[in-house]
C-alpha cells in the first residue's frame, strides 16, 4: 500500500513537472522544474531500493548537472529571448512521434501481457533481499565484470572536460 | 501491487514529453533539458527490471547513463557559451551557418 502511494506521488510529481518544463516560457523556470521531476525520479528510484542511485542521482544529477545548466541560463542573455515565440511549427510532427512511440511501447507490453502468461509481467518478482546490500553489490559489479566499461567511462569524462575548457575559451 | 507496467508506463511519458520538447522548442538550452528527462525515462526503466530481475547490473548502467549524461550537458553547454558568443542567439533555427 505504502508502495503504491510513494510511486503514484513520485510519478505523478515527475509527469507533471516534466510538462512544465517542456512548456514553460522562462529558461529559469524550466530549470526548475527540472530539478523537482529529477528529485522525484530520485524518490522512484529509492521506492524501486535502489539507494545508491538515489544519491548518485540527487549528487550529480541536481547537485552538478543543474548548477551547470543555471550557471549557462545566468550568462547567456536570455531576455530578448524570453519575448520571442517559444515553439516552432514542428507540433503536429512532434504529437505524431509521440503517439507513434508510445503505440508502439504500449502494443509491446500489451502483447507480452497477454502472449505470456509469465508472472514476469505481472508482478515485481523478485523478492527486495536480491539487492540488499546495495552500495556493496554496485561497487562488485562496477569494479569486477564493469572494469574496461568503467575506464572507458572515465577517459569519456576526461575527454568531454577538456573539450568543454577548450570550446569556452574566449580566444579558439 | 505494483507491477512492472506502471513502471514502463510511466517512463513512456517522461520519454514522450522529452521527444516532444526536443522537435518543438526553439531554445536549445531547453532542447537540451529534455534530453536530460530523455536518459531519465531510460534510467527508470533498467532501474525498474533491475528490481524486477533481482540483478544489479541495470542499475551499473544507469550510473553509466548519467556518466554520459554530464559529460554531454558539459560539451553541449561549451557549444552553447561558443555560439553565443559569435551570433547572440540561443535560438535552434537561427543556427543556421551551414545552410546554403
Amino acid at each position: 500500500m505504502f508502495d503504491v502511494i510513494t510511486f503514484y506521488f513520485f510519478g505523478g510529481l515527475a509527469v507533471v513537472s516534466a510538462i512544465l518544463v517542456v512548456t514553460a516560457r522562462n529558461a529559469v523556470h524550466s530549470a526548475i522544474f527540472l530539478v523537482t521531476a529529477l528529485l522525484a525520479t530520485a524518490g522512484i528510484f529509492l521506492q524501486l531500493h535502489a539507494e545508491f542511485l538515489f544519491i548518485v542521482q540527487v549528487i550529480l544529477y541536481v547537485g552538478g548537472i543543474m548548477v551547470l545548466f543555471v550557471f549557462v541560463i545566468m550568462l547567456v542573455n536570455l531576455d530578448v529571448a524570453a519575448r520571442q515565440t517559444q515553439f516552432n511549427r514542428m507540433w503536429p510532427f512532434a504529437l505524431l512521434l509521440a503517439l507513434i512511440v508510445s503505440g508502439q511501447i504500449y502494443a509491446v507490453v500489451h502483447y507480452a501481457q497477454k502472449g505470456i502468461s509469465d508472472p514476469l509481467f505481472q508482478v515485481v518478482a523478485a523478492p527486495a533481499s536480491a539487492l540488499e546490500p546495495n552500495s556493496e553489490l554496485i561497487g562488485q559489479s562496477l569494479f569486477t565484470q564493469y572494469m574496461l566499461p568503467f575506464e572507458i567511462a572515465s577517459i569519456m569524462l576526461l575527454v568531454a572536460m577538456i573539450g568543454a575548457v577548450v570550446m569556452a575559451k574566449r580566444k579558439v | 501491487m505494483l507491477s512492472i507496467t506502471h513502471y514502463l508506463v510511466l517512463s513512456l511519458a517522461l520519454f514522450t514529453i522529452g521527444v516532444i520538447g526536443v522537435v518543438t522548442r526553439r531554445n536549445v538550452i531547453i532542447i537540451l533539458m529534455s534530453i536530460e528527462l530523455i536518459l531519465n525515462a531510460v534510467n527508470i526503466n533498467l532501474v525498474a527490471f533491475s528490481r524486477l530481475f533481482g540483478d544489479v547490473s541495470g542499475q551499473v548502467f544507469a550510473i553509466f547513463i548519467i556518466t554520459d549524461a554530464a559529460a554531454e550537458a558539459a560539451i553541449g553547454l561549451g557549444i552553447i557559451i561558443a555560439f553565443f558568443r559569435n551570433r547572440e542567439t540561443v535560438l535552434a533555427d537561427e543556427m543556421d551557418l551551414l545552410k546554403w
